[in-house]
Order: structure tokens, then sequence, then C-alpha cells
């Protein structure tokens, strides 16, 4: 193949143009016919075709033939996006014997005929751009894909139940796994649960079993109280630093007897307590909850003594006795691990209420949130399974709000997916434990899963009362002597078409689903995107959405967008098995749109040193030049912008092309 | 006895810088003079323009014009060079990127000539006299050629051959240009003769400019006192080096001053301009908008600052002047 | 005597097609850019993308090149400042950018011309809003007719008008 006489030479250059109708997404606006014949009478173009669906197998059999037959050595293909099909259509090349880089495609889809009305524009603009595609690809050079070998381990952040389901997958592949929480304890969010819908499992009973499997597998190195600070590397080869946080208790020597907290000099708990919402009081030293994995206590030292005024008795080193297991002294620790890929299950935070005053939370005490009521209803709960109010009466109704921070232009404009499934799931369980009357008002039953519907159904047999209606408010003043010391709902009864007015002992807000807190910290970190909702951003919705567009980084559970259980599951089992499909191909082929400097042009003016983030540029005082390490070089071309003399050239974004590519827009042949 | 090869020099729109840079060349210039034929030198020959239109077409072995094209006379007599030579060499920055000169394409020639004939401090111009293309006085009619609109590089006139780079070109820059033109191998057609890597590359400051250089601030001659061994990019000088060709031995640098730029991008470069405020622009300190137009705000003039040899010759060539109401400095 | 025919002459504004040459980073400005496709957003065909992995990519050449070609605006569209898939390409072409639109406005090149937005892959109604936008502000200034012909060499003399 004559390539490289092509780049001194471009009349040399034999281009194949192939224009897609792709049914009628293309061919509907733009003229196609009219297209292939421009640009079959452009300069060195020998072959010019249009077809229904160029990425379909016989459309790709034209180009191979095509190849064959007129000995072309450029390809130019305008259809849809590159990032959808130019993969493709490079291995298309590649079956016919030429190098995959050598083919150019032009978006006539996504950008043109998906996004302009006026047909004769749209076609005009595909004209141009096929003219630039055309000057640019006789330019472009035979380049090889860089090859890197990947190693094999995988770290998993979150201990969620999609990082323990991701983490206990890759394990049982006899992977190891580095599994990283930055709580004392696994478990997320399921473990506050008290039940699961629709089959109403324990949801302990179902966690812990796989919580104890991590924490006792022995591919898995499970590091609680951390937090992933530094990652570097890419595909194959992460650097990661993690950061483990002082408990101020020895992890190897803490048998978790818990003697140490009944004996704190805190005779009881002054702290809000987290696993249950600040429903409760702990103590400084505590365990999270008593299925805690790791079972290792944690002192907390903003509410110690010891830490405050440094004259604590410490009975708490006392009980502990000769296992010697706290340590005042702890400081926190750093580790660096290389791992090939990563997974991102870091999970979900309710929507909080407060700034709300329509329903009253933090106004009224007996308004909860729908979170704070599960731990209630939970036996190992603040109130031991008791649903009861402030005043520690049980309640004789409760009202149910659906859609809290959902579905609301005023605060996420999302569905959370989950909220009517566990506000029926709620009801149940309210009704059970006290008898009360039970009112939901929904805006609509979302209950698509399997087994939902009839979850929703049994509700309805149990004599729940359902108001489909949007809530105005909850307040306590009463117009009627039956509202008197009661909170009182505002809904408009749509079915029936009246205002309702429904006095209750208890409001329960069905808070919905948002990013956690720090998403855009975290994904910086990991140098991934998010939607504009703040969810991590997937590569496609439909067909991919555990992989993100960093290569090697995975995403799965609620991070990604709401949803429940059996859905973060099976995500978490699609994230491990793209990461071992990863591994298991034991390298990994990187994009090659690499810079190089061209030793023997270049000063060593030092300018582009300082420019990149990777590093990979260095000043080589031996040759008095710049030298770019090829396999830091991440392809961004910022240093080959900036060099005055311009003496590094960037891979498949030479200046010769780009510039190619604009006079090509521009001028008309 | 063979004739010795014929050579000529011209000057177009220039200073007369390049002149002297072939008188710099000293005892050399014996050796020019005693191996050829000079038929045609303004400055210092008496040959005129009939005895070039007198010539056989390509009999003068080699051309250097310098200085810019911005007359009709001087392009008139570029092309007649141009015809009666084999090889023709844009000797200087004038004529290889536009020069100096090339700063007017920042005016309209109108301007210019409002200027310079009616509003500066010291004409005295009653009578709003301005320059004629013909003028008949006691029967003698004299012309004088016309102004064009557009400084030009000599290349943007006729085909180049080679050209020697410089405001002027350095005497060792000449001489090694006379030395590959006047020996056996010619350099490809169109090659500037000077290194093709940027100053940076024998600059004897090189070693103390840092690997990672950064700017909070530019500075510039007259408001610094400026260190006389450290890197001038580094003491926060507009230095074009890092843009401009190698082949002048850093002279302004060993003077103490900061390259300008006057030997031209290298080959790979388009914009000279371009690149070097790419370069410099890169490497701000601050990310945030308003903090860097305050950093920039210390080079108070970009446009004379990189493009002071070669506006002509950059993307752009000249400012676009929009039709506005009369004013004393259009487009100003 | 000017060097460039004023827009008024030839064309009246509200017929004139701005061409906009526009440099779309691959990670957000072209991925929102698909995003509208997909989306079916309409708006202002006079754009034509030129795809690059990173804005810093975006060489002060680039720009000036389309412009002297027959651009008559240059539109830069890159990830937000934190974002950037290379850290920090994007504050090169920050910096870049503002150093640049001065050369441009000194070179006679009105500010609305050259434009840098920051769009990220998820937000596709950007595009098109600043496409329309950065379409109707070029088409009020008229057509910019910057390519200079060699040939172009206008004589002056008695006859400047002054």
């Amino acid at each position: 193949m004559p390539d490289v006489a092509i780049q001194s030479n471009p009349e040399s250059s034999r281009i194949g143009v192939y224009v897609c109708h792709c049914g009628t997404n293309i061919a509907g606006t733009v003229d196609v016919r009219k297209l292939a014949a421009y640009a079959g009478q452009l300069p060195n173009v020998v072959v010019s075709r249009e077809y229904k669906y160029m990425c379909s197998d016989p459309g790709q059999a034209l180009i191979e033939q095509d190849i064959a037959e007129h000995k072309l050595n450029r390809v130019v293909v305008a259809s849809c996006s590159p990032l959808l099909h130019e993969p493709t259509f490079r291995r298309t090349l590649g079956r016919a014997g030429l190098n995959p880089f050598l083919l150019q495609m032009v978006n006539i889809r996504e950008h043109v005929s998906w996004v302009h009305l006026d047909k004769q524009a749209a076609t005009q603009k595909t004209e141009d751009l096929v003219r630039a595609a055309v000057r640019r690809v006789s330019l472009h050079k035979p380049l090889e894909k860089r090859r890197v070998s990947i190693n094999p381990s995988v770290l998993v952040v979150g201990g969620g139940i999609a990082g323990i389901h991701a983490a206990l997958t890759l394990a049982e592949a006899g992977k190891q796994v580095y599994l990283v929480e930055r709580e004392p304890t696994i478990g997320g969010h399921m473990a506050m649960f008290d039940k699961t819908f629709p089959t109403l499992d324990c949801a302990a009973c179902i966690l812990t079993p796989k919580m104890t499997a991590v924490g006792s597998h022995p591919n898995i190195e499970l590091w609680t109280y951390s937090d992933v600070v530094k990652v570097d590397g890419y595909v194959g080869n992460y650097k990661v630093q993690v950061k483990h946080k002082p408990r101020y208790v020895n992890e190897e020597l803490c048998i978790g007897c818990q003697e140490c907290i009944t004996a704190c000099v805190y005779k009881e708990g002054k702290t809000p307590d987290e696993f249950n919402l600040g429903l409760s009081k702990r103590k400084p030293i505590y365990l999270p909850f008593p299925q805690a994995v790791p079972q290792i206590v944690v002192i907390d030292q903003d509410a110690c003594i010891e830490f405050k005024s440094g004259k604590c008795k410490k009975t708490c080193i006392e009980a502990c006795g000769e296992r010697v297991a706290i340590d005042f002294q702890q400081k926190e620790t750093f580790d660096e691990v290389e791992v090939g890929a990563i997974i991102l299950a870091t999970g979900f935070k309710t929507f909080s209420p407060d700034p709300n005053p329509h329903y009253g939370y933090g106004r009224y005490p007996n308004v909860y949130t729908s979170l704070e009521v599960e731990r209630l209803i939970n036996a190992a709960g603040p109130t031991g399974g008791e649903v009861v109010l402030r005043d520690g009466q049980h309640p004789k109704a409760v009202g149910i709000i659906h859609c809290i921070g959902s579905r609301d232009a005023n605060t996420n404009r999302w569905c959370s997916k989950v909220c009517c499934m566990y506000s029926l799931k709620l009801a149940h369980l309210i009704k059970e434990h006290t008898g009360a009357d039970i009112f939901n008002f929904y805006i609509d039953m979302r209950t698509p899963g399997k087994g939902y519907e009839e979850f929703y159904d049994r509700l309805l047999d149990e004599g729940v009362h359902f108001v489909r209606g949007r809530v105005a408010e909850v307040s306590d003043w009463a117009v009627h002597p039956s509202e008197e010391g009661k909170l009182v709902i505002r809904a408009e009864d749509t079915l029936a078409g009246f205002v309702r007015r429904v006095p209750v002992d208890m409001v329960v807000l069905a808070v919905g689903l948002e990013p956690q807190a720090d998403a855009q910290e975290v994904r910086r970190l990991f140098n991934i995107s998010c939607s504009t909702e703040g969810w991590f951003l997937e590569r496609h919705p439909k067909l991919a959405p555990v992989s993100t567009f960093t290569e090697g980084i995975y995403i799965a559970g609620a991070c990604q967008g709401p949803k429940d259980i059996p859905d973060s599951v099976a995500q978490a089992g699609a994230a491990a098995a793209e990461a071992l499909s990863l591994i298991d191909a034991k390298f990994v082929e990187l994009e090659p749109y690499t810079a190089s400097v061209l030793e023997e042009e270049c000063s060593g003016c030092k300018s582009c040193v300082p420019l990149c983030p990777y590093q990979a540029i260095a000043y080589v005082n031996e040759t008095q030049k710049a030298h770019i390490n090829e396999v830091l070089c991440k392809g961004c071309g910022t240093c080959v912008a900036a060099c005055p003399s311009g003496s590094i050239r960037q891979n498949f974004f030479e200046d010769e092309e780009i510039f190619e590519e604009i006079e090509g827009v521009l001028t008309y042949a | 006895m063979p004739d010795k090869p014929k050579v000529a020099f011209y000057w177009c729109a220039s200073c007369g810088g390049c002149e002297e840079a072939v008188v710099d060349l000293a005892e050399a210039i014996l050796d020019v003079a005693a191996a050829v034929d000079i038929v045609f030198w303004p400055v210092a020959t008496d040959f005129k323009r009939k005895d070039v239109e007198a010539m056989a077409d390509r009999s003068i072995a080699a051309t250097f014009l310098n200085g810019a094209i911005r007359t009709s006379e001087q392009e008139e007599m570029a092309r007649l060079l141009r015809c009666k030579s084999q090889v023709l060499v844009a000797t200087g920055s004038c004529s290889h990127l536009g020069g100096i000169p090339g700063l007017a394409n920042l005016c309209t020639s109108e301007a210019i000539l409002r200027e310079v004939y009616f509003e500066s401090p010291s004409t005295t111009n009653p009578e709003r006299t301005l320059p004629e293309r013909e003028h008949t006085h006691n029967d003698h009619a004299v012309e004088l050629p016309a102004f064009c609109e557009t400084v030009r590089s000599l290349d943007q006139v006729v085909d180049v051959d080679f050209y020697i780079p410089g405001c002027p070109p350095t005497p060792r820059t000449f001489r090694n240009a006379l030395q590959t033109l006047l020996g056996g191998q010619l350099p490809p057609r169109g090659s500037v003769l000077a290194p093709d890597r940027a100053l940076c590359d024998e600059c004897p400051r090189k070693s103390s400019k840092p690997e990672k250089l950064t700017f909070a601030q530019f500075k510039r001659p007259t408001n610094t006192l400026i260190d006389e061994q450290q890197c001038l990019l580094a003491q926060g000088l507009v230095c074009m080096g890092p843009a401009t060709r190698a082949g002048c031995e850093a002279l302004c640098v060993q003077g103490n001053m900061p390259c300008t730029g006057c030997y031209g991008p290298t080959s790979r470069v388009r914009d000279q301009g371009a690149k070097i405020l790419s370069c410099i622009a890169s490497s701000i300190e601050s990310k945030e908008a308003t903090e860097i137009d305050q950093v920039l705000a210390t080079i108070p003039d970009p446009v004379g600052t990189f493009y002071r040899y070669g506006l002509p010759k950059s993307l752009l060539r000249k400012r676009r002047i929009q039709e506005v109401p009369h004013s004393s400095l259009a487009g100003r | 005597m000017l060097s460039h025919p004023p827009a008024s002459a030839a064309t009246p504004h509200s017929t004139f097609e701005p061409r906009i040459v526009a440099f779309f980073c691959n990670w957000c400005t072209y991925l929102a850019a698909d995003l509208a496709g997909t989306s079916r957003m309409k708006y202002a065909p006079n754009i034509r993308v030129v795809r690059l992995m990173c804005s810093g990519r975006v060489d002060p050449q680039f720009v000036l090149n389309a412009f002297a070609h027959g651009a008559d605006g240059v539109f830069i569209g890159g990830c937000h400042p934190g974002d950037c898939h290379y850290q920090e390409g994007n504050y090169k072409a920050l910096r870049r950018y503002q150093l640049l639109r001065r050369v441009l406005k000194e070179m006679g090149i009105e500010e609305e011309r050259f434009r840098l937005e920051w769009i990220s892959a998820a937000e596709a109604d950007r595009v098109r809003a600043a496409v329309n936008d950065m379409v109707e502000k070029v088409r009020l200034l008229g057509p910019l007719n910057f390519a200079v012909s060699d040939q172009q060499t206008e004589l002056l003399g008695a006859e400047v008008v002054v």
C-alpha cells in the first residue's frame, strides 16, 4: 500500500465515498443521491455510492468489494455519529486489508438530518462536510492501536447492595477485589430497611449473609471507613490511593465484643445516631448497627471526652483488657493499589424535605420521612419496632404523601422509581404494626416490576385508603372539632372531584432519591461525567447502562439513577461481567491519538513541559529536547496546539489534516 | 574565460538595512565581488531600469530583493527582475514576511495619507496638496508610482526561490546563504536559508529557562530591569524566541533584549503570531476569565508585538476596516 | 476607499446565511450535539463541525485560518471548567481564547464572531440555543469577507477623498 507516498503526493490517493440513507433517518431530509453524485466528482474520489444501511453486512461488504476491485486506499463514510460506528467501519477496512485509520467518517445524521428542517440547506451542509472529509482523508496515515496489559484486580467503590454484589461476583471469579466504603460498615441503605417490597423479605435477613460473605472472602480486601483520594492511570492500569480514617481501634485486634461500649463513661448516648437518622442517641464509642461488617467498634473523635479534654477515665480501655484494641494515637493511613478496572457503586441520598414549608417537616414533630419511619418499624430501631408518635402514643391515622422531591419542577423533575412501592410497603407495615387508618396520597401509582402490581392489589384488599391528588399542604390548624390536635392533609381528590381535608396523627413523606451530595467531586476524581441531574453518566442509556465514557470505569446501582434493589443487583452483576470481560481479554487496545515530539525539529524551548496534566512530557537533558512518553499520553493535543515552532505532531489530528478539513468546509470545489 | 554569474540587488519598501547587511559582509564582500558580476544595484551602482529591461530573460543568475511591495513601481520591478533572473531571493524580513512596513496593514492608505499630508502636528500644508500620479510643470511631465492599498511580501506578488530571513539578516546568515547559493547543491525551492528550529535551540540563556514556566504578569523592556543572564521569558518579557527561526545567534538576546521575531516562523507554522500567542497564553497561571484578562492586559499591543514583522504574511494579512463616518483616524 | 466591500452593498442582511466553523471537543460538546440529534432538536444549519478530542487542541492558527478562508464566525465548544476529560485542556483553550479575541478585535473582527462555550455531554439544548444565537448575531453583522486575494491592488493618489 503506497500510504507514505500519498502523504507527500495526494494525487495518488484513491478514495471511496459511501453515503448512508439510514432508512429514512438521513434520506428523509438529505438528498443522498445528490450527495453521492457530488462526492463522486471530487478530486481523488474513485467511487461514490449511496446505500440504505451502510453499517449492515451488505453495506460493509460494498466497501470491502470496492477496496479490492477499485484498489481504494482511503474511505469516507457519511452516516451517523462516529461515536456510534467509527469502530464498525474501521473493522470493515481492517477486514479488507486496509489500515483501519485510513477512514474518515462524516456525521450527517445526528448533526444534520435529525436537526435541520430545510432539506436544501441540509444537503448543502452534507456536501461541505463530505468535501472536507475527502480532503482530510488523503492525509491520513496508517496507525496502530497501542496494546497495554491489564491488571486483573478491581476496585469497587461503595459497599451497599450493588457494591457488595459486584465484589462477590468478581471475587468468586478469582479476581482480587478492593472494596472501599466510607462508612464504618458496609450495607448501605438496604441495611436500614425493615422489609423489602414486594415479597416483604426482611432486608437484614437477605443482606447480612452477603455482608458476611464479603467480610470473609479471601479475594476481597475490605476497607471500611475509607475514601479514595487519588486516581491516576488509564484502563487496565489504574493507580488508586485510598485513605483510611482512624477508628482509634485496631482493626486486627478488635473482636467486636462491645464491652467497651457498655463500659463507656457516658451512661447513655448523647450523640444523634446516624443509622437511626437521629431518632435515637449513641455513645462516642459505637458499632453502627448490630450486624455491622466488619464487627469493629468506632470512636467518634468529636464526641469522645478523651479527645476534647484528654482527661477521660478511659473505662473502654479497661474493659477491652488484654486485647488492647483501643488506640487513641491512631493516625490516618494510606494505601496505594493498582487495579485494572473500577466499579462505582456509591448509591444515593434521600431528598431532604427541610426547605419545603408545605409539608411541615421540621415544624410539626410528627411529620417523618419514609426512611425515618422505616427505622421506627424495624425491630432493631430506636423504638424497638413500635410505630409511635413523638409522645410515645400509637397513631390512629397515618397519611403517606408520595412524590416528595420528585416529579416536581420546584425540586427534582424525575420520578424516583421506588417511592410508590415503598409507600405501599410502609402502608402495609404501619397498618400491621398499629392497626391505624392509612391514607396514601399519590399522583400516579407506579408499580412496573415483577409482582409489583399484585402488591398494590393486595394493599387495596387490606383496606388502605388511596387518594389520587397532589397534596397541597400539611397543617395543624383545625376548622372542625374532629381536626383538633391532628395534622390535616389537604389534597384535591381528582377522582372524586373535590378538595379533601384528611386529619391524621402522623404524616410520612415519601422522599425521592437524589445523587449523593459529593457526586460531582467523586466523578471528577474518577474522570467520568454526570448528567444534568447529577447522576453518573452511562455510556449509552439503552445499550451501555453500566459503562462510562472512561474506559475501565463502570457504574452500578442508584448512583447511575434511581432504582430498586433488583435493578441495582442486576447492574452490579452487569458491571462485574463487563469488568471481567475487560480483564480476561488480557490486554486492551488504546486509541493511537498520541502526540510525539519531532526530535530533529524540537528546539528545546520547554514550553510544552508544564502543559501536560499527566506528566507525559519531559525535558531530556542529554538531548536538550522535549520527549513525550507515549504510554502516558492521553491524546488531548493541548501541547500540539501550544508548540510555538510546530514541532509536536498528534496522530490522526495533525495540523495539516485539520487545516484541510477547515478549508474543505469553507471553499467551494 | 567563462562569464562570471550575473547578480542583482534591489530594494523596495525598505529601510536600507539589508543593503548595509551586504556591506557588513566586510572582507567577505571582496570574495563576492570577485566571484560575481553585479549588473544592477541602485544604492551602489549606476545601472538603470532600462538596462535591466534590455537583458535577456533569465540572464541574471540571482537577484537579491529586499523590502516589501507597497507601490506600483516596486511591483513592476519585482516582476521585471523575476523575469530576468534564474533565482530570485527574498532578502530580509520585509520581502520575506512584509516586515515592519507591514504594520501599515492596520490602517487604510487613505488614513496614512491624511495623517502625513494634512493632520500630523509637523505638517504645514494649507493648500491641502496630495501626491499626484502625474504632474506637468513647465512642459515637463513627471510620474509617481501608485500607492497600493495593501503591503505585501514578495511572494505575494511573484514566485520566490529562496528566502534569507532577518531584519536585517546577520552577517553569518548572509554568508551561509551566499555559500549555499553559490555552492553546488541548491536546497528545495521555497526554502528559508536558516535552520528550521526555533531560536531557543541556540540561545545562550537556554539552560536558565525553567521547565515549569507560568505567567502571572508580563513585562516590557521599558518597565523592568532586565537580568543579563536569565532567560527573558522567565523574566516575564515577551520573547518571540520559541516561535522564531534560529540562525541569528540570538544577537538581540546577547544584547539583553528579547527577540522580536524577525527571522519569521519555522516551516511547520502558518502564522507566527498565532503560535507565540498560543504558547504564552497556555502557560498563564489563572483559570478564571477576568483574572486571565488582567494578566493579558500587561501586553498592551498584542498585534504589534506578535506580528511586528509578519503581518502581511500572517493568515489574516490585514485589518478589516468597515465603512465608518469620516473621522481623522479611520480604522485606528 | 475600502479594503473590503461593506456588508450593506452586496446582499441585504436578512438573506445572508452566515458560515460558522465549529470546533467541538469529542467528550462534551460533540456528544451534546449528538444528543441534540437523537432528541430531534432543531437548529440553524449554518454550522460546520470539526471534531477534535479536546478544546485544548484548538490552535489559534485554526481559528485564523477559518476566518481567512471565508468563515463568518468561529465557535469553540468544550467541557465546563473542572470537567475536562483531559483535566486541564479547556483552561488552555480559555486562556488562548481571551488573548486571541483581542487580536481579532484589533484586526477588525467583531467579538460576536468568535465564541467559546462550555457545553457538557448532557446539555443538548445549549448546543441548539448557542448555535441559533450565534447565527442570528452574525447574520446581523453581515458577511465577514476576510479572504484577501493576491491580485488586490488599489491605486491611490489624487483619488483619495478627504
